[in-house]
């Protein structure tokens, strides 16, 4: 059929749409009629399916902006009684009605940053043998399945091993030191972290280094270059960007990890004087003494510790894009 | 065609009504949110009470109700939520009775809109539990020795004031290593109730309350967390339930009570304790017990109703109901106590308890004769 008789066809077809009869009822206008058919139905699935993939984005932002919402709205009566000194106050009273989350906004930084710093050189190198010296073979397998289970065990395992095995670990360690040897405490908790979150970066950078250009490496090897100058001068700057977006992830998993670092850190809202002393984090006060919070002040000092959490995850996250944008544009 | 995408336009936006329902009902299941639909949905199911709150009562309450279940037929959905949160269900009238390891305070009391009835139902104690290997004797402590250690006073084993209460035993040249309550709970309420009775200086330092600012020690999550620093640090001290402290063999302390004996924390202490003169709301702490055998640290857990029990859209029956399963549970029901280590009440307390039950109305009557 050439292309004149179709544009007939469709005129006729149109004129039938407006409710001019048409006297030509051929085989071929059937035909057309059908194929316009299927694609007035391709069009209308098109256009449901993006609506669908809109309406789901939207309900995203609405649930985030929706936890932000109450969370602000529930930490109304403690923000007026306890204004913004709540950030910096040192005691957490609830006998009194006195809260300052300072003890427990240090807790949830220090140990989260002390698990970061202990887990990088753990996540870098398995990234590194998995993603560039050993990508196939049994034992990579093997350890790349491992290093995903690390992942998949729920976090009160981690919490049990940590009280059974680490904390008299830690203990031994405090008593050679001549510290008091309580085991529980800061050091204790950033190491269950460690464990914990290895994996968010150690798979996101496998990935990253994998994806690396071979003629790259190829060109680097060709002028001489060893194994460790490749990966010194062509995989890492390639892959920083990656490398350090794994980092961010395995941050923020670490800043809301409750349960493990609850049954670690010895939960005292006194100020940790060092690594080896207890302390609490934001998100097991909130687990602790939510059920058990009886006046209105109390509890909405616990929902606020909850936005504070919630802010300081929103602005460690929003540093970390700006760090990662500026290491992709150099 | 045009049918078809208005289908799919309604189905989108029943999904939206459908997730918009979900959050305003997550809304109302909030603190303050108004829950009628719950009580209705609740209510419509006559032979079944709901009860929630204290984590303490919970095992006791499990037997308890499925014994009453096997006589009566009637079914009890207890939901161990914690005191604070069953108060705040009952509160919301949510629940057909709370209950609480401490009497509701003045803020909880302003927030109900009805009078509320406090039941006791049973007795708990508080036990000091110690790490110290050497140590086979019983450990004795007096209150302001206690209160000492657990300001922070007092912090090693082999301290002047130890050794002379605990003449003849070696104490080790160890360091005191104090582990309280995590989460807060009516453990944490009745022990700082106790200190707070026995010493100036804790009541004006520290206070009372399911939840305190200690000011020495290490936290753990439930007694089983407080145990288990106890069991592995040299040196500890810490509180526990009675219950739980005789079900896992733990080393416990006599502690001296008022009448200047060193008790050891036993059932049939505790139930001496509760033998003491109770006021006619119930509203009253064991702690620092005028009686002279009883176990000084321990408290009587509540079940807490209106006393007004026409409210909402409840019936005669509901009420009825209610209140004959808590008849039950402070005479009958008390037999099953020992077994699980409860301390049963003691006959000061039942009379007391069946004087406060008769209390209760119904549309201005009595419900039980």
């Amino acid at each position: 059929m050439d292309t004149s008789s179709m544009d007939k066809d469709l005129i006729t077809l149109s004129n039938a749409s407006l409710g001019v009869i048409s006297p030509v009822k051929t085989a071929d206008s059937l035909k057309i009629r059908q194929r316009l058919r299927r694609s007035y139905r391709q069009i209308k699935t098109e256009n449901v399916f993006r609506r669908v993939l809109v309406l789901m984005g939207w309900v995203m932002v609405v649930l985030v902006l929706g936890i932000l919402f109450t969370l602000v709205l529930e930490s109304v009566p403690s923000i007026r009684a306890l204004g913004a000194g709540y950030l910096w106050g040192k005691t957490w009273d609830p006998v009194q009605d006195v809260y300052g989350a300072y003890p427990f906004l240090l807790g949830t930084l220090l140990t989260s940053f002390l698990a970061l710093i202990i887990s990088i050189p753990f996540s870098i190198a398995v990234a590194i043998f998995l993603g560039e010296y050993y990508p196939e073979g049994w034992l990579p397998n093997l350890l790349k399945n491992t290093v995903e289970l690390i992942a998949a065990v729920p976090s009160v395992i981690y919490g049990f091993w940590g009280l059974a095995v680490l904390v008299p670990i830690v203990r031994g360690w405090e008593t050679k030191l001549g510290v008091q040897p309580v085991g529980v405490g800061i050091l204790s908790s950033s190491l269950i972290l460690a464990v914990m979150i290895i994996p968010y970066a150690a798979s996101l950078g496998r990935s990253m280094i994998q994806m690396v250009p071979s003629p790259l490496k190829e060109a680097a090897y060709s002028l001489g270059a060893t194994r460790w100058e490749v990966i010194r001068s062509v995989i890492i700057p390639y892959t920083k960007s990656g490398l350090f977006a794994g980092i961010l992830l395995s941050l923020g998993r670490a800043l809301g990890e409750t349960m493990a670092v609850t049954m670690v850190i010895g939960n005292t809202s006194i100020i940790p004087k060092n690594i080896f002393s207890p302390g609490n984090t934001m998100a097991s006060v909130i687990a602790n003494e939510f059920t058990e919070a009886d006046k209105p002040v109390y509890l909405s000092a616990l929902i606020e510790l909850g936005l504070v959490l919630f802010l300081v995850t929103v602005v460690i996250n929003m540093i970390g894009k700006r760090v990662i944008s500026r290491f992709t544009n150099e | 065609m045009k049918k078809k995408s208005l289908n799919f336009r309604a189905l989108l936006s029943a999904g939206a009504l459908f997730l918009a329902i979900g959050f305003s009902a997550c809304n109302g299941g909030g603190t303050s949110g108004e829950s009628k639909s719950d009580s209705t949905k609740s209510a419509s199911d006559d032979n079944a009470l709901i009860g929630a709150g204290s984590s303490f009562d919970n095992p006791l309450f499990s037997k308890m109700f499925s014994e009453y279940n096997k006589l009566n037929g009637l079914k009890v959905n207890y939901q161990s939520v914690g005191s604070g949160a069953g108060i705040s269900q009952l509160t919301n009238k949510t629940v057909d009775f709370g209950a609480s390891d401490a009497p509701m305070n003045g803020k909880q009391d302003s927030a109900v809109s009805a009078p509320v009835l406090h039941i006791p139902v049973t007795a708990g104690a508080v036990v000091l539990s110690y790490n110290l290997a050497e140590v086979k004797d019983t450990l004795k402590l007096t209150p302001s020795v206690l209160a000492d250690i657990f300001l922070g006073k007092i912090t090693k084993w082999n301290d002047a004031k130890i050794a002379a209460i605990n003449k003849g035993v070696k104490l080790p040249d160890v360091a005191i290593l104090i582990a309280h309550r995590s989460d807060g709970s009516g453990t944490s309420n009745i022990f700082t109730t106790y200190l707070s009775k026995v010493s100036e200086e804790w009541s004006s330092k520290v206070g009372k309350g399911s939840s305190v600012n200690w000011p020495v020690g290490l936290g753990g999550k439930g007694n089983e967390g407080v145990a288990g620093l106890i069991k592995q640090t040299p040196g500890a001290i810490g509180y526990i339930e009675l219950a739980y402290a005789i079900q896992n063999n733990m080393a416990y302390a006599q502690i001296q009570n008022k009448a200047g004996r060193f008790i050891t924390p036993s059932i049939a202490s505790v139930t001496a304790a509760a033998n003491i003169t109770i006021p006619a709301d119930s509203k009253v702490s064991l702690t620092n017990t005028d009686a002279a055998d009883g176990y000084p640290i321990s408290g009587f857990s509540w079940v807490l109703i209106y006393k007004e029990q026409k409210y909402g859209d409840r019936n005669q029956d509901r009420a009825t109901k209610l209140l004959k399963l808590l008849s039950w549970v402070i005479h009958d029901g008390q037999q099953f106590s020992g077994a699980l280590n409860y301390a049963p009440l003691s006959p000061a307390a039942v009379t007391t308890g069946d004087a406060i039950l008769k209390s209760a109305t119904f549309d201005g009557k009595p419900i039980l004769q």
